[in-house]
């Protein structure tokens, strides 16, 4: 799906990132030149303390960055205030996290509405649940459902609006490895059928191999960028 | 070993002050709840005991009598029959006169009345406190000692001169002395119901002159008595009645019947019943809300707990560590309570002492009252945190240190409710928070209300104040003064009051004392003879209509008819003590409810008749033109047979303005201690709500939801219990006021059990401020939220 030519979704240049000052400062990113086609499946690799979480986060609008060019879809990001990031939040990223952060108060359906409430061009709660595979499981509240599950809905909750990217900061991190790659998969179908573009964080080096893109941080910089010919199914991942 | 347990007690010890910091606000919060549970009890009971204690020891001291035996006038030689009475420990006889006092400061007269001290001693009973100068000289009819309080408002020093009519006798005293009575620590004018210095005052003089000027030389027209402890006061009653009956006794009376007593025991009766009303109140709330905080607040602390047992903490030292925390709390709480009770308590002193004269008065509460609010406050907070610390202690740390599950909803109440389609998934979410916390919720709305139902069972007594004194001045007694004669007068003398100057209508008026009797009840009461359709001092029933006693019936007052257990068409027994002392039956035409004061009344030509006189009357009721007061005045001084002016548009404003300060004041302290409640309340739920919920609404931020959409979630929850909280609110202040209208009236007045919907409009408009105010701080915090740092960090 995804080409080198098609337009980009976002651009970086220079970007840097530091917590403090003085003697205190830490530098997460030092100058992070990136350019991420539209559609694309990017998985951000790295150990602790490389960056890609403030990457993402700024990407995701959480977050500012110290200095450096951000652009999204051609439009500049870097001096957007809280409002507009709230707003390009809404409107354009999907967000899955390690712990879900589903509202315990809601069910799966109503964790999902949350969003196709306030979303422009949804798709219903019913059929974002049933493209990770939870059409059996609508009525259910987070606390009846297992881990694996409640980030498939944190999955649907974010993929619902059909944002034209998705952020994924360590989705299999507190899973076991068949409810992994279940998650997984259910990420590959929403890349394939929404083409968002699609970010993930992940520890596992393994998970790489389905990726169009794979990108590996250190110590706040990009080490390496590469693009695999060949994408490797969630199912036959090297655990 | 004992110095590292010292360096790691001072570890948690500068965890507890950098909690205590963090947390400021809160732990402020709850700590002003105690404070206000703590003050209104000291405030209540310290002022109770203060004046309970100066009483007691200022009547003791200065032997103040027990029962007072008024006679026309008795032979001196009685003496040894009056102390002979079983019972009697001292006596002093004396004379009394009314006197009204001309002043040159003041165009007005004032009434009052002139008492006779023994020559060359001490009275065995009623002793004066003098404050200045000296007693008056024996046989000197110049000589005087004034009321000081009376002395005070005019200015008089020693050696300044009062003229006097006196018994109708005109005279000039000079002032020899200043003193307090104990017969006059409320120092009120008959039919007044607050002191004015200026218009009220007492004199006293040597026997011998006062004697001769009223015309009872070698003669007493009242006993004091004091009786000996444990003895039957109606005894001795009885035996003084039938002793001094031949000598025109109206009858003998104990302290129930003597004004500034039964002022003064009023107070101290309705100060005792706040006193165990609202600190109780007070304190329960605070002591519940203390509980419910502190365990919302330590179950945050669920990690922290798990972290100090993982590094070796033993339970005990967590529940220590967590103990000392809110014990830090209390003590903050109590501290502020006890100084501002005492601070309060010492204005009040002040206030009292303005209306009830001791000649000293300190607000002291006892070290008991101290120690009672100190150890409720500190249980109520250490109990609370001991049980719910103990229920972290117990968790093994691993497992103190893992989040807790997510709650599940799906056992929540009412979950077809908020499965309703209609409803938006942030006001689910509100009202799932609700059903599934309900205890929670049921909390936060019951501090509200009980906030809201202070407020409303303590301002309702502005509203009722202002129905019983409007009700009492301006619909029942309409006259803006009243005359009344040394003794009963010719109805040429009504005629020539009623010509005065400036006098624009008059109505005269009898009035005699009587006993009232149904069977074994008896009861004391002034008789009144009304002019048919009176309309100057009228009786009225419920509904504000003027009722008219009809031929040969009497119409009763309400509290009067309860005490002698009579309805109307019974019949009454009335043994009139004065002149021919008949003894009548009489029957109650109808019963109608007063609001100050007791009303037995009939047409005065009906009680003339009774008494076997002509048409007298016992004074006159006014309406005078306001531009020739001052002529009239003049006219009433220089009369001779006028023994007392009631200045009754006076009097009202008086009134008005001890109410308007009284009430004025305690609306502040009220409103205070209610938006304190309110406020620990909301501000804490609010506060705690967001300590454990701050990864929802981040999550709901990330998610694309604008700050207000966020705090709808949080604030939507606190408005909706607040509102539901307000009608509750108004019914428990409705049935706290009803409880208070009834225990607080006493047999001078009745409160009416009335609110005005502006009391409750405003009780609701403050605890929506404060609910409002206390949620937008939170909402403050809110906003500045970390995002990022919150979804990082695990619960």
């Amino acid at each position: 799906m995804a080409t080198a030519d098609a337009p980009l979704c976002f651009r970086t240049r220079r970007l840097t990132k530091i917590y403090g000052d003085g003697a205190t400062a830490v530098h997460a990113l030092r100058g992070v030149d990136l350019d991420l086609p539209e559609g694309e499946m990017i998985v951000l690799l790295g150990p602790s303390g490389s960056g890609k979480s403030t990457l993402l986060n700024i990407l995701g609008g959480l977050d500012h960055a110290t200095s450096g060019e951000f652009l999204f879809r051609g439009q500049d990001m870097s001096e957007a205030k809280q409002s507009a990031l709230t707003r390009y939040r809404r409107r354009h990223v999907g967000f899955v996290f390690q712990f879900y952060n589903l509202m315990p108060s809601l069910t799966a359906r109503e964790n999902v509405a949350l969003v196709t409430e306030i979303a422009e061009d949804p798709m219903t709660p019913e059929e974002a649940l049933a493209l990770v595979g939870l059409e059996a499981r609508l009525d259910h509240f987070p606390a009846q459902l297992s881990g694996g599950e409640q980030q498939r809905v944190a999955i649907a909750r974010a993929v619902a609006k059909r944002p034209e990217v998705l952020l994924c900061d360590e989705p299999t991190g507190a899973l076991d490895s068949a409810t992994g790659v279940r998650v997984l998969e259910a990420l590959q179908t929403v890349n394939d059928q929404l083409n968002s573009t699609t970010l993930i964080i992940t520890h596992n080096s393994g998970v790489a191999d389905m990726a169009h893109r794979v990108v590996t941080f250190s110590d706040g910089r990009i080490g390496e960028v590469r693009q695999n010919a060949e994408r490797t199914p969630p199912r036959e991942l090297a655990w | 070993m004992s110095r590292r347990r010292l360096v790691l007690l001072r570890a948690t010890d500068r965890k507890l002050l950098r909690d205590l910091r963090a947390m400021w606000l809160q732990a402020l919060a709850i700590a002003l709840v105690i404070g206000a549970g703590v003050s209104v009890h000291l405030l209540a009971v310290g002022m109770l005991s203060s004046l309970e204690q100066t009483r007691d020891a200022y009547y003791e001291r200065h032997r103040f009598a027990h029962v007072w035996a008024p006679v026309v006038r008795a032979p001196e030689n009685l003496m040894p029959r009056l102390r002979g009475i079983d019972g009697v420990q001292a006596v002093e006889t004396r004379v009394r006169a009314p006197a009204l006092f001309d002043l040159d400061d003041m165009s007005e007269p004032a009434s009052g009345e002139v008492l006779s001290l023994p020559d060359g001693r001490e009275p065995h009973v009623n002793r004066l406190y003098l404050a200045e100068g000296h007693l008056p000289a024996p046989g000197r009819r110049d000589e005087a000692v004034l009321l000081d309080s009376f002395a005070a408002a005019h200015g008089l020093e020693i050696g300044a001169q009062v003229r006097a009519t006196i018994r109708g006798g005109r005279e000039t005293l000079t002032v020899v002395g200043r003193a307090y009575s104990p017969e006059h620590v409320y120092a009120i004018a008959p039919g007044q119901l607050v002191p004015d210095d200026r218009l009220f005052g007492v004199a006293w003089m040597s026997r011998e002159a006062l004697g001769e000027m009223a015309g009872q030389g070698g003669a007493f027209n009242e006993a004091a008595i004091r009786l000996m402890r444990g003895v039957s006061e109606d005894a001795v009653i009885a035996a003084l009645d039938a002793l001094l009956a031949p000598y025109g006794a109206p009858g003998a009376y104990g302290r129930e019947d003597q004004l500034s007593d039964a002022f003064l025991t009023s107070e101290l009766e309705q100060l005792e019943t706040m006193g165990a009303i609202l600190p109780p109140i007070f304190l329960a709330v605070a002591a519940f809300l203390v509980n419910v905080v502190v365990a919302r607040l330590i179950a945050t602390e669920r990690s922290a707990i798990g972290l100090m047992k993982a590094f070796g903490y033993s339970d005990r030292a967590v529940i220590l560590h967590y103990l000392k925390f809110v014990a830090a709390i209390a003590a903050i709480g109590v501290a502020v309570g006890v100084a501002v009770g005492v601070w309060l308590g010492r204005g009040m002193a002040g206030l009292y002492a303005d209306y009830y004269k001791f000649p000293f008065l300190v607000f002291q509460a006892d070290a008991r009252d101290y120690l009672l609010a100190i150890g409720v406050a500190t249980l109520a907070v250490c109990g609370s945190a001991m049980i719910s610390v103990r229920r972290a202690a117990r968790l093994a740390p691993a497992e103190a240190m893992t989040p807790p599950p997510p709650p599940d909803y799906s056992r929540a109440l009412g979950s077809r409710i908020t499965a309703w389609t209609m409803l938006d998934q942030q006001s689910r979410m509100i009202l799932r928070q609700i059903t599934r916390w309900p205890g929670r919720a049921a909390f936060t709305a019951i501090g509200v209300a009980t906030s809201g139902a202070l407020l409303i069972g303590t301002l309702f007594f502005t509203d009722s104040m202002e129905v019983m004194t409007a009700s009492y001045f301006n619909l029942a007694n309409r006259y803006d003064l009243a005359a009344s004669f040394v003794e009963p007068r010719g109805r040429t003398a009504y005629y020539s009051l009623a010509q005065a100057p400036g006098v624009v209508a008059a109505e005269p008026y009898r009035v005699v004392s009587a006993r009232l009797r149904n069977g074994n009840r008896e009861e004391r009461a002034a008789l009144t003879g009304a002019p048919p359709e009176a309309q100057l001092s009228r009786l009225l029933d419920s509904s504000g209509r003027s009722i008219t006693p009809p031929p040969g019936g009497l119409v009763l007052s309400r509290d009067l008819a309860i005490k002698l257990d009579i309805a109307a068409g019974e019949t009454l027994e009335i043994e009139i003590t004065e002149g021919r002392r008949p003894t009548v039956h009489i029957p109650v035409a109808r019963v109608v409810t007063t609001l100050i004061g007791s009303a037995a009344t009939m047409e005065i030509e009906d009680l003339n008749a009774l008494l076997r006189e002509g048409p007298v009357v016992s004074g006159v009721n006014m309406i005078v033109d306001s531009s020739r007061l001052d002529a009239l005045y003049a006219d009433l001084k220089a009369a001779p047979g006028v023994a007392g002016v009631s200045l009754h548009r006076l009097a009202e404003r008086n009134f008005r303005e001890l109410m308007d300060q009284n009430m004025g004041r305690n609306i502040l302290i009220y409103t205070g201690f209610a938006a304190v409640i309110a406020a620990g309340v909301v501000y804490n739920s609010v506060r705690i709500s967001l300590a454990e919920r701050e990864r929802e609404l981040a999550s709901l931020r990330v998610l694309g939801f604008t700050r207000g959409e966020v705090s709808y979630i949080l604030l939507g929850e606190i408005a909706l219990l607040t509102v539901a909280a307000l009608p509750a609110g108004a019914l428990g202040g409705a049935a706290l006021a009803r409880f208070l209208a009834s225990a607080m009236s006493s047999d001078l007045y009745r409160l009416p059990f009335i609110i005005r919907p502006g009391t409750f409009g405003f009780a609701g408009a403050v605890v929506l401020f404060v609910a409002a105010a206390s949620g937008l701080i939170v909402r403050r915090r809110l906003d500045r939220i970390d995002i990022v740092a919150v979804l990082k960090t695990r619960e």
